[in-house]
């Protein structure tokens, strides 16, 4: 199955369903879908609720696993890993981002950014050593000390997505990360998210606002279970402004 | 260590809900402290009991006459009238019985004593002058009864420091006159007071010449030509002669009291390491009945601690869901859960002890309390101990209901 592209493919779905049995009925969120995401790609994932969206985020981000078809992630095939192993890709491989930011109360944005690397086992000092950086990375090492209660929504996000890169992952998987902000705190998230990108973080976005997924690269429209669409996004745009093409699979 | 890593953990959580940790450590201080100090109080009063019955010693022997048997119905112990003055006689004879060190009788009866228009009614006890040795008896002022007082049955009386203070007040009593069942009698000394309950305190107690009482008060029964005694007291030469001296005493006994060999004995001894082994019984029913009503406490506590922290995995269904989405093990949330319902029982522990130290200290105030809440090392141990028990026990069902919570659904929960 491997070919030598597949190197270069960060993760790769074959054929993925997910079938729940939900009391009588089985509900097909999944009915086949194949996808392949290459090292720093910028990718939103569109589709009405119900469309099987969510499913999808959830196997990519290995909380789930398929109930047929193959995920590789960094050539590692995932679907019939156990949880432990699971829980440890998760950690090395992915930082989540979601809507409501989902930071622990009371405890200061240091140790926030600093739980991933508890459960990596990674020793305390470096691991503060690891949380100042990335909390520096997105313009919040003024702030470490400030509980959540004590920031506003967009640096709320902004030490979620500290958390989520602290571990140095391969990919971001952001869902709605800016549902719950207002436009301006909202597009300030999404610049850093793009100037992340731009570093070379491969990043996933999942969301329903087209002005947001016209930001990124590659656009994957999910209806009814299956990829409907999946199309280079901005393409002029990009090629206005940079010069450069984009080049679709 | 690993688990240190949890504790950290467990000590942010706790701190960041403070209110909740509180409600959910009370039942557990409740717990520990009920468990401390219904154990403490039963200890207190035993070592209380102990202390009186061993002031007076432990080489004490008391005889008591057996109980009457008219018709095959046998009468309350004491009843009989068996021992005599022949008998103490007898026992006073160190060569036959070397192990005895002191021999004191008593003659016991009620009488009413007045001094002017002030009466009261009390024991009063015919003894001879080695009963203040024998039964440790201290003299406040004045002095104790002497062998002359017997010899030449001279009407004199010591009083006890509760009847001193009923028939004359504030004045000292030594020297003057008081009426014994219409008979007159000098006072020649007052002891010190000694605490204890009612008529069996000596406080409340009047001592005379036991030949006194015997023949001219109280016109004492006799019994095969002598007269009667009620009590005779034997302090042992020493405590490990105690065995001996219970053989010889009986062998006297049954020897004047013609007592074939099939026939029970006519009176009874009973020795303080008896008395202190039934009072030692005794505080070990109730140390071990109060526990048990203090461990029922702290089992409630444990089932209060169980349904908050099932009200709290819920409640931090969000938390549990974003700590998989970072790579958290089920043994991660397990153990997260586990050590915080352990941390939080044992600081419940911990406050517990401090309030029971507390309520020890405020019963030691009341000065009518004649004994103290004794807390000690090892209730210490059992009480903390348990308090971790209780956390393990009531603390593993929830840590496992969140190990198990799948992080699709936790994440989803609003």
């Amino acid at each position: 199955m491997m070919s030598d592209t597949q190197n270069q493919r960060l993760i790769q779905l074959e054929d993925v369903t997910k079938v729940y049995q939900m009391g009588e009925v089985q509900v097909h969120a999944l009915r086949g879908v194949s996808l392949a995401v290459r090292e720093g790609e910028y990718l939103a994932i569109m589709g009405a609720s119900g469309s099987g969206k969510s499913t999808l985020m959830n196997i990519i981000g290995l909380l789930d696993r398929p109930t047929d078809g193959s995920y590789w992630i960094r050539g590692e095939e995932t679907s019939r890993l156990g949880k432990g192993k699971l829980a440890d890709l998760r950690n090395r491989e992915i930082g989540f981002v979601f809507q409501q930011f989902n930071l622990l109360p009371r405890i200061s944005a240091r140790r926030q950014v600093e739980l991933p690397l508890f459960y990596a086992g990674t020793p305390r000092r470096k691991g503060q050593q690891m949380a100042r950086e990335s909390l520096a990375r997105v313009g919040l090492d003024e702030r470490a000390d400030h509980r959540p209660e004590e920031l506003s929504g967009g640096e709320q996000q902004r030490v979620a997505i500290a958390r989520a890169l602290v571990n140095r992952p391969s990919l971001l998987l952001a869902d709605e990360p800016t549902g719950a902000l207002d436009s301006k705190t909202g597009t300030e998230v999404l610049d850093l998210i793009d100037g992340l990108h731009a570093q070379g973080l491969t990043v996933i976005m999942v969301t329903h606002d087209p002005l947001v997924a016209q930001r990124t690269q590659r656009v994957i429209t999910l209806s009814d279970g299956r990829i409907v669409s999946d199309e280079a996004n901005g393409r002029k745009l990009v090629k206005w402004v940079r010069g450069v093409g984009h080049e679709n699979t | 260590m690993r688990i240190l890593r949890y504790l950290r953990v467990a000590m942010e959580s706790i701190s960041a809900h403070k209110l909740r940790a509180v409600l959910t450590m009370l039942g557990i201080i409740i717990g520990v402290a009920a468990v401390l100090t219904t154990m403490g109080i039963g200890r207190g009063a035993a070592a209380n009991i102990t202390q009186s019955i061993e002031s007076q010693g432990t080489n004490l022997l008391s005889i008591s006459p057996g109980s009457s048997n008219v018709g095959g119905l046998s009468g309350e112990s004491g009843s009989a009238g068996t021992l005599t003055m022949g008998d103490v006689r007898a026992l006073a004879d160190r060569s036959l019985h070397p192990a005895l060190a002191l021999v004191a009788p008593e003659y016991e009866a009620s009488a009413r004593l007045v001094y002017g228009s002030t009466n009261s009614q009390n024991r009063l006890i015919g003894v001879t002058a080695d009963y203040e040795a024998v039964r440790n008896l201290k003299v406040a002022s004045g002095r104790f009864l002497s062998q002359e007082d017997s010899k030449a049955q001279s009407k004199v009386v010591v009083l006890g420091s509760g009847v001193a203070g009923d028939l004359y007040g504030s004045e000292n009593p030594v020297g003057l006159n008081v009426r014994i069942n219409g008979q007159p009698f000098q006072v020649v000394g007052v002891l010190e007071e000694s605490g204890g309950f009612g008529p069996f305190s000596n406080d409340n107690r009047a001592f005379i010449p036991i030949e006194v009482a015997q023949q001219q008060l109280f016109n004492a029964t006799r019994y095969r030509g002598e007269y009667t005694v009620s009590t005779i007291n034997i302090q042992v030469v020493s405590e490990d002669q105690v065995d001996a001296a219970q053989r010889q005493i009986e062998t006297t006994l049954r020897l004047l009291h013609n007592l074939r060999a099939d026939q029970e004995n006519d009176f009874e001894i009973f020795d303080q390491a008896s008395l202190l082994e039934t009072a030692a019984d005794i505080s070990q029913t109730m140390t071990i009945f109060l526990g048990a009503i203090g461990a029922i406490s702290l089992l409630v506590g444990g089932i209060g601690i169980m349904n908050i922290m099932l009200v709290s995995v819920t409640e931090r269904t969000r938390e549990i869901g974003l700590r998989r989405a970072v790579g958290a093990h089920d043994h991660d949330i397990l153990l997260q859960f586990l050590v915080e319902a352990l941390v939080l029982c044992f600081l419940g522990g911990l406050v517990g002890v401090g309030l029971a130290y507390g309520v020890a200290a405020l019963f030691s105030r009341i000065p009518s309390l004649t004994f103290n809440v004794l807390i000690q090392p090892d209730s210490l141990a059992l009480a903390l101990g348990f308090s971790l028990l209780a956390g393990l026990v009531f603390g593993i069902y929830p840590a496992m209901r969140a190990s198990q919570l799948d992080p699709i659904e936790a994440l989803r929960s609003e």
